[in-house]
């Protein structure tokens, strides 16, 4: 489990590679937080290599859309396979968030 | 197919969750449940019980335990979550997904996931609180 980071200029895509859960939700969080603070505002968050998501990796993806839009940016969802969608849905984060099925298809107009 | 039962003491630490998730939902596998109910809902509920046993029940003191014992009987998975804590409410917790706001909310999820991922979730007080979750094979 580990996350990818690429940065250009206000651009951040994290890629999640293996589960975003409790025990890695704080790292997750805390990396975002501090490209945030360091200047990212258009951030991308891949799940192309994602296996699962539980809630509180669902809470870390809730708070740091607030962060980023309080920063005057917008957070981005891409990659989630049949299976993390149905997460989406069933707690209708689906609504809040902007979901992607490829990783090209969000960068589009970011 | 059976599965002998499989059983853990562990101490609460999150870090403990990732051993057991990947071994129920192997045997999962091997029991030939469908292969979405081995990727999502196996793995995440259950790490919603051991995550809330181990955080809200046992408030993450490393010396207090978490009892897991899981089986597959007649085509149905019964996995047993149990902490030192005194419980809560399932019905109040779940009923807070009927908020207008709940999808805003950082917290509060787990517990839903559970009874969405599940056919059965049950819980009990008796020497510490247990949950039970339980999922036929389709």
């Amino acid at each position: 489990m580990g996350f990818v980071i690429e940065r250009k200029d206000e651009l951040l895509t994290v890629a999640v590679d293996g589960q975003l859960v409790v025990g890695n939700r704080q790292e997750f969080k805390q990396l975002v937080l501090d490209e945030v603070e360091q200047g990212a505002r258009r951030v991308l968050i891949d799940f192309t290599d994602t296996g699962y998501i539980d809630s509180s990796g669902l809470g870390a993806l809730v708070s740091l859309g607030k962060r980023i839009r309080e920063h005057g940016g917008e957070l981005r969802l891409s990659g989630l396979n049949e299976d993390l969608r149905t997460l989406f849905e069933l707690t209708r984060l689906d609504t809040l968030f902007r979901l992607y099925d490829a990783r090209n298809d969000a960068l589009i107009g970011f | 197919m059976e599965m002998p039962p499989l059983q853990w003491s562990i101490a609460s630490d999150i870090r403990e969750i990732d051993a057991i998730v990947a071994a129920v939902s192997e045997a999962c596998v091997a029991a030939g449940f469908p292969t979405k109910v081995c990727r999502l809902n196996v793995p995440v509920a259950l790490t919603e019980a051991l995550a809330n046993a181990i955080v809200r029940g046992n408030k993450s003191e490393v010396s207090r335990q978490v009892i897991v014992c899981a089986g597959i009987v007649d085509d149905t998975l019964c996995v047993e979550v149990t902490d030192e804590g005194a419980g809560f409410d399932l019905v109040a917790v779940r009923a807070m997904s009927d908020d207008p706001e709940w999808v805003n909310r950082e917290d509060g999820r787990g517990v839903f996931l559970m009874h969405a991922l599940m056919d059965r979730v049950e819980t009990w007080c008796d020497h510490g609180h247990t949950v039970r979750l339980v999922l036929r094979r389709a």
